[in-house]
């Protein structure tokens, strides 16, 4: 399962990539669901490495 | 609460739909779930004056922050290849405002906006969809004939509807930009920076405003080292006499798709701008396009309401009418976009040696038969440009 660390720059980039829309962007922070299955897209995706495993 | 036509995003594309809608006579509302419309831009800022223009759109003085007559491109050792002329004028805009505008004339036309609205998920009622919409008054539930997805790359009334949005890494730009004041450089110009070691299958880019300029870049995951942020802090680090005094008042972060639109329409949903992929691939500008899309999908609209048919079937049109405008250069623009993205550093010295300026605007409209004859003369590039460019 993804986390989310405070480098999160709210872009929303990583929604877009997310192939089972495990994650959403709220205005506080995106939230990974429990549909993550773990390819990793988004981690290589993030601009500024926010996500990991 | 009903309304003829729910439109998700108050981006460039969201309210050109709103205006477009509204002053048709639709009932039309719009739902942007940030506070405040125009932040935190995902965006350079960069629109040419010409391709705005040709759009009927005449942009507001205050939305203005930077006048451009040109670009200047940078090879890896530094070379320079100017582009000038009527067609490379430009504006760097600022969004915080623009949006605002662009949102304040759909008010004018009629429209209705909520902020602090985000649409949480979307089911059929009867014949319409029913959207499920977190605000400040709680929950609602607004029904819409038409849903309109302008939710920007992040979209979820595509997927919701069925349509596959999913970005591909491979076609995806991951991108990080500070907005600096202080940067030496001449603002007459966007400059622009190439090479593996800048930034891998993109560009770095300087796009100056009034008293600020927006540094950043974009790159593809499969050839980067490291990410869109470290390569921007070693562009700023290895351009002493640019960034000696600039220091960063905003950071910006974002995803762009640099790729070949698919699927726009489902029975009652329209997907325009960024939730359609519909961005240049070659510069990643999308604002025009966004802006583009938006009035070919509101004609559509318009009949197919007056008709009572929202069908997918009906509201192809617009698809295919975009694949008229589009179709052909995007096309060919993705084949110019997998050439560049296998150029080594030495390639791209060549290539600022043997093009001019007019050249490389050609290159951007897709023109790509007098590109292919001038490199073919060059043999270190002869089997590139026969895998890539040629059919
Ligand atoms: C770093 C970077 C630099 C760029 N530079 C340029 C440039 O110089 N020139 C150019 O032309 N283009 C540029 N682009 C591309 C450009 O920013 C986009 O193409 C453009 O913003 C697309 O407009 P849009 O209206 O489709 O989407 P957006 O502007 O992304 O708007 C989408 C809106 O929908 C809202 N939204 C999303 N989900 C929901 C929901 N569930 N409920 C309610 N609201 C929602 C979002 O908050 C947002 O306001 C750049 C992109 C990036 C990332
Ligand atoms: S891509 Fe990275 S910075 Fe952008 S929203 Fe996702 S986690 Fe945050
Ligand atoms: S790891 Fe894959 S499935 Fe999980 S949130 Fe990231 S992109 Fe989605």
């Amino acid at each position: 399962m993804v986390k989310v660390n405070e480098k999160c720059m709210l872009c929303a980039g990583c929604v877009g990539i997310c192939p089972v829309d495990a994650i959403t962007l709220y205005e506080t922070g995106i939230y990974i669901d429990e549909k993550c299955i773990g390819c990793g897209a988004c981690i290589r995706f993030c601009p500024v490495g926010a996500l990991e495993e | 609460m009903r309304v003829d036509c729910l439109i998700v995003g108050a981006g460039p594309a969201g309210s050109v739909m709103a205006e477009q809608m509204a002053s048709k006579g639709f009932t039309t509302m719009v739902v942007e779930k940030k506070q405040e419309i125009g932040i935190f831009k995902r965006c350079a800022e960069g629109v040419t004056k010409h391709g705005i223009e040709k759009l009927g759109i005449k942009i507001n003085e205050s939305s203005i922050a930077g006048r451009i007559r040109g670009a200047m491109l940078y090879s890896p050792s530094g070379k320079t290849v100017v582009m000038e002329g009527k067609e490379m004028e430009g504006f760097v805009l600022e969004r915080k405002i623009f949006e605002k505008w662009l949102a304040s004339k759909a008010i004018e036309s009629g429209a209705e906006y909520m902020v602090k609205a985000q649409a949480m998920g979307m089911q059929k009622k009867n014949q319409a969809w029913e959207v499920k919409v977190r605000s400040l008054e709680g929950m609602k539930e607004i029904e819409a004939k038409l849903v309109i997805g302008a939710d920007g790359v992040e979209s979820k009334v595509g997927r919701w509807a069925g349509i596959n949005t999913v970005n591909k890494l491979t076609d995806y730009h991951s991108c990080f930009q500070y907005e600096m004041a202080g940067v030496n450089i001449d603002k007459n110009y966007i400059h622009i920076f190439f090479g593996n070691d800048v930034a891998p299958c993109g560009y770095a880019w300087i796009f100056p405003k009034e008293f600020s300029a927006n540094v950043g870049l974009g790159i593809l995951e499969k050839k980067a080292k490291m990410k869109a942020f470290d390569y921007v802090r070693k562009f700023i680090e290895e351009h002493e006499n640019i960034f000696r005094n600039a220091q960063p008042i905003e950071a910006n972060a974002g995803g762009v798709p640099v790729a070949h639109f698919t699927e726009m329409t489902a029975d009652g949903v329209m997907l325009v701008g960024d939730a359609a992929q519909l961005v240049n691939p070659i510069h990643g500008g999308g604002i025009t396009r966004a802006i583009h899309s938006s009035l070919i999908a509101s004609e559509v609209a318009e009949n197919a309401m007056n008709e009572g048919d929202l069908s997918k079937e009906r509201l192809k049109e617009y698809e295919m009418k975009w694949e008229e405008e589009y179709g052909e250069k995007t096309k060919k623009l993705m084949k110019l976009r997998n050439f560049l993205e296998k150029l080594e550093d030495k390639d791209f010295e060549l290539l600022a040696d043997i093009l001019q300026g007019e050249d490389i605007f050609q290159l951007t409209q897709a023109k790509l038969s007098f590109f292919i004859k001038k490199v073919m003369t060059k043999p270190s590039l002869l089997g590139l440009v026969k895998k890539y460019l040629m059919d």
